[in-house]
């Protein structure tokens, strides 16, 4: 299914083209997330008119502007808390966050973890690119340890979070990570996390060659992708790895999908609850 | 006649308004508007949340009013400050919302349980860039519940975040009120567009209207909204032009409809020897004295704001001017805010005294006469 | 008629709500009547004051300034309001006096009332309501029971009517 519309089909449906080209660098993985976003949405068949794409600030969050449907661009890592007005003013809607690891993590943690231990209606979707890109390449809390950035210098001393299992800690219904290379089973991935009530959560890694990738001398896109293809390891597959094995690997796929009873479905029940009350007295 | 608490009229209003979303954060002196929220709006289909901190509570918020909800969020201090980043996002992408804001005494966590009216000037600048402001000040429990009404009419209207001032004497008072069954003004809901999805310009203000149309999230206009300078089809831009168009435009449509926003009232200022200028809680102190005056030997005048920002100046230069009112003593718990404004604007006419306090107790009617009696001595 | 009260005690003795429920009492009565407060951060302990104002003109000013009766139910509520002029002061037994006493001091055992009388000592705000009406008859005792009625917890309104009676008893 998740290729079952032609690319070009595909953008003329989800993007406003008109907005093209796109502010991202050359060799940036956001198009490649973007485009994974968009065609899980147009797998899952959702009315383009119920969706909406909330962003932050920074390079993910530009992703809001060029995407066909109601989206807002709101400010620096609180798109979470505006996405949890919207759903919870009007639970129909299809609420989808797109992030950045700086926006997300930092800045908006705590809308983060909050949200999902609300396990609200919300699917963020975080475009780790392992540093601040729009500011010009500072440390973010996903820049690996010893990575070097602008404002590290000597190497970045601080240790970086494991979204995954942050979110799966916090409460997260569905957790998931893919990378820009591994667009298909993104794809799946996110369709997943669209199905699930409740908070989803699904960590896209991004390659900035630009500035994070610069700066480590990581080499060229191309080279990037392919440390992505060699380093990833299937979630399943890992579980049956030493720690030993895994020592330089990371891990992608399914880390969690256990549905719970979403927060709007939670409070309509008040509100219903509230009415049949008043209709007995 | 029910004895009834500031933050709570404040909260009927709004439900009279048509508020059907709530999102905020508990702080003292405002709790009391949340926890009525949480009660009240499940009972009439709305919906109440309680963010992880102030600034959710903002965003979120503007969230619900995205949607199609009228929508609320209440504080104080602390957590006005923090919410100022999200209010400018409010007046930038032209998103209608109510904050309710009832002030203490800071600066800082200050005295959470006492009484400041020291936000004023935060309420007109504490958000970056320049901006429009709405402030109301209500002086009374039955003004709590109308000046919310207002509130969210005013930000339906212009599109825009309205605040309501209201101080701990107003918000903790509880006083006698007859609340009618359904509100006394007309509602004023935004206006939707309901032409083509593919014509609409989100940004656009239609001929003969204020500001633009404004459709919900999900209602079949695929627009979108940003905080960054944006053109009349809501997409940014780094145009200069385009900038200074749109700054203006946001300044403009409070600018030019200040009388339609400016609410006070003027009592005792033919023939007054002093007239003091006041507004929300303290007005009550400047009643009493006022009423007391005539005993104390001399006439004094009352001006009261109910209309904050935009400042009813031209209203303000006019009572001082037709009246001949040499002396103007501004009333305020704080060090001078609107004493400030009030010398700017009355600089020609009239000259400005202050009375004020900064350490969370409230003004007393001898203390407004006392100060009458040094102006006309000394003035 | 113009008449300003306060109630003081410490947090969690529901002056607040005995400030409230003569409030109410003054309005089904059909006078004007404004409540406030000053408390601390405590929610239980400390010292923790009520203010009530009820008048037959309109109340602009909503602070007390000169009390006409000023009730305090333990002694650290006492060592801090008690130094400020009141008309009537009406105190329970347990407290030492030390200020000037005003013209008229009403000392009844109020909070042993409520413990041995009632045997809950959480209804001594309506015994002491009981005792400050029956002195001052500031509002009908009707109104009085009325306001109680609509304040008190579901279960309990047997319970806090005969306080209140007991508070009127105190008086005699």
């Amino acid at each position: 299914m998740a290729d079952s519309v032609m690319a070009s089909d595909l953008v003329k449906k989800s993007f406003r083209v008109n907005k093209f080209p796109h502010i991202w660098c050359p060799g940036c993985g956001h198009g490649i997330l973007m485009r994974a976003v968009a065609q899980a949405i147009e797998n899952k068949g959702f009315d383009p008119d119920k969706v909406c794409i909330v962003s932050g600030i920074g390079c993910s969050s530009r992703a809001a502007g060029y995407m066909n449907f109601n989206t807002l661009h709101t400010t620096h890592g609180r798109a979470i808390a505006f996405a949890t007005g919207i759903k919870l003013a009007r639970p129909e809607l299809h609420v989808i966050v797109i992030t950045g690891d700086g926006d997300a993590a930092a800045i908006g943690g705590n809308h983060f973890i909050h949200a999902a231990r609300r396990n609200i209606g919300i699917t963020t979707i975080v475009f780790n690119n392992s540093i601040y890109g729009m500011t010009g390449g500072q440390y973010s809390p996903l820049t690996p340890m010893y990575d070097l950035a602008t404002t590290s210098p000597y190497g970045n001393i601080e240790q970086t979070f494991d979204l995954p299992r942050l979110a799966d800690a916090a409460g997260a219904t569905y957790v998931a990570r893919f990378t820009s290379y591994h667009v298909r089973e993104g794809i799946k991935l996110i369709e997943k996390a669209l199905d699930n009530k409740g908070f989803s959560m699904v960590e896209g890694i991004s390659q900035c060659p630009t500035y994070y990738g610069r700066k480590n001398k990581k080499g060229t896109t191309v080279q990037i992708m392919q440390w992505m293809r060699d380093s990833a390891v299937d979630i399943k597959k890992a579980r049956e790895m030493t720690s030993e094995e895994l020592s330089g690997k990371f891990v992608i796929g399914e880390f969690k999908n256990r549905p719970a009873l979403e927060y709007c479905h939670g409070y309509q029940k008040i509100i219903d609850r509230i009415k049949d009350e008043k209709r007995k007295r | 006649m029910r004895l009834m608490m500031g933050n709570e009229a404040c909260v009927e209003g709004a439900i009279a308004a048509g508020m059907r979303f709530f999102a905020g954060y508990p702080i003292t002196p405002s709790t009391e508007v949340a926890e009525k929220a949480s009660e009240r709006l499940p009972e009439v289909g709305g919906k109440f949340i309680q963010m992880e901190d102030e600034i959710a509570g903002m965003a979120a918020c503007i969230g619900g009013s995205i949607a199609g909800q009228k929508s609320m969020t209440a504080t104080s201090g602390p957590g006005f400050s923090l919410k100022m980043e999200n209010i400018g996002y409010a007046a930038m992408a032209e998103i209608p919302c109510v904050i309710i804001n009832v002030m203490r005494s800071g600066p800082s966590t200050g005295l959470p349980t006492s009484p400041s009216q020291a936000d004023v000037m935060q309420a007109r600048w504490g958000t970056h860039g320049d901006h429009p402001t709405i402030a109301l000040a209500p002086s009374s429990v039955r003004e709590a519940y109308d000046v919310t009404i207002r509130a969210f009419n005013l930000a339906e209207k212009y599109r825009m975040p309205v605040m309501v001032l209201m101080d701990e004497i107003i918000g903790h008072l509880r006083e006698g009120v007859d609340l009618p069954e359904k509100p006394e003004v007309e509602i004023l809901d935004r206006k939707n567009p309901d032409c083509d999805p593919a014509d609409f310009r989100a940004y656009e203000v239609p001929e003969g209207d204020i500001v633009p149309l404004m459709p919900g999230f999900g209602d079949g206009y695929r627009y979108n909204i940003t905080g960054l300078i944006h053109d009349d089809t809501g997409f940014p831009t780094n145009s200069n032009i385009v900038a200074g168009k749109l700054c203006e435009r946001l300044m403009k449509k409070i600018e030019d409809n200040a009388d339609d926003i400016a609410q006070y009232e003027i009592t005792d200022a033919e023939n007054c020897d002093v007239l003091v200028l006041t507004y929300g809680g303290t007005a009550r102190t400047v009643t009493a004295a006022r009423k007391a005056a005539p005993d104390s030997g001399f006439r004094m005048g009352m001006f009261r704001c109910v209309t904050i920002w935009p400042f009813p100046e031209e209203a303000l230069r006019a009572c001082v001017r037709d009246n001949n009112i040499k002396h103007v003593i501004v009333a305020e718990l704080n060090y001078g805010q609107i004493a400030l404004e009030a010398e700017r604007i009355l600089k020609n006419d009239a000259k400005v005294w202050h009375i004020g306090k900064i350490d969370g107790d409230i003004l007393y009617p001898n203390e407004i006469l006392n100060k009458i009696s040094e102006v006309i001595k000394h003035g | 008629m113009h008449m300003e009260l306060r109630l003081s005690g410490s947090g969690g003795q529901g002056l607040i709500l005995a400030g409230v429920i003569m409030a109410e009492a003054a309005l089904i009565d059909g006078k004007n009547a404004v409540q406030s407060q000053s408390y601390g951060p405590e929610a239980r302990g400390g010292a923790s004051r009520a203010e009530v104002i009820i008048s037959d003109q309109e109340i602009d000013f909503i602070k007390v300034q000169s009390a006409d009766m000023l009730l305090c139910l333990t002694q650290t509520a006492y060592d801090r309001y008690g130094k400020e002029p009141a008309a009537v002061l009406i105190v329970d037994d347990s407290i030492e006096l030390k200020y000037p006493e005003p013209v008229k001091v009403v000392r009844v055992p109020i909070l042993e009332t409520a413990l041995k009388q009632i045997g809950r000592p959480m209804v001594a705000n309506i015994v002491a309501l009981g005792v400050v009406n029956a002195t001052l008859k500031l509002v009908s005792r009707e109104s009085l029971a009325q306001a109680v009625l609509g304040r008190v917890p579901k279960g309990t309104e047997e319970l806090n009517s005969r306080a209140l009676d007991c508070g009127y008893e105190l008086v005699g």
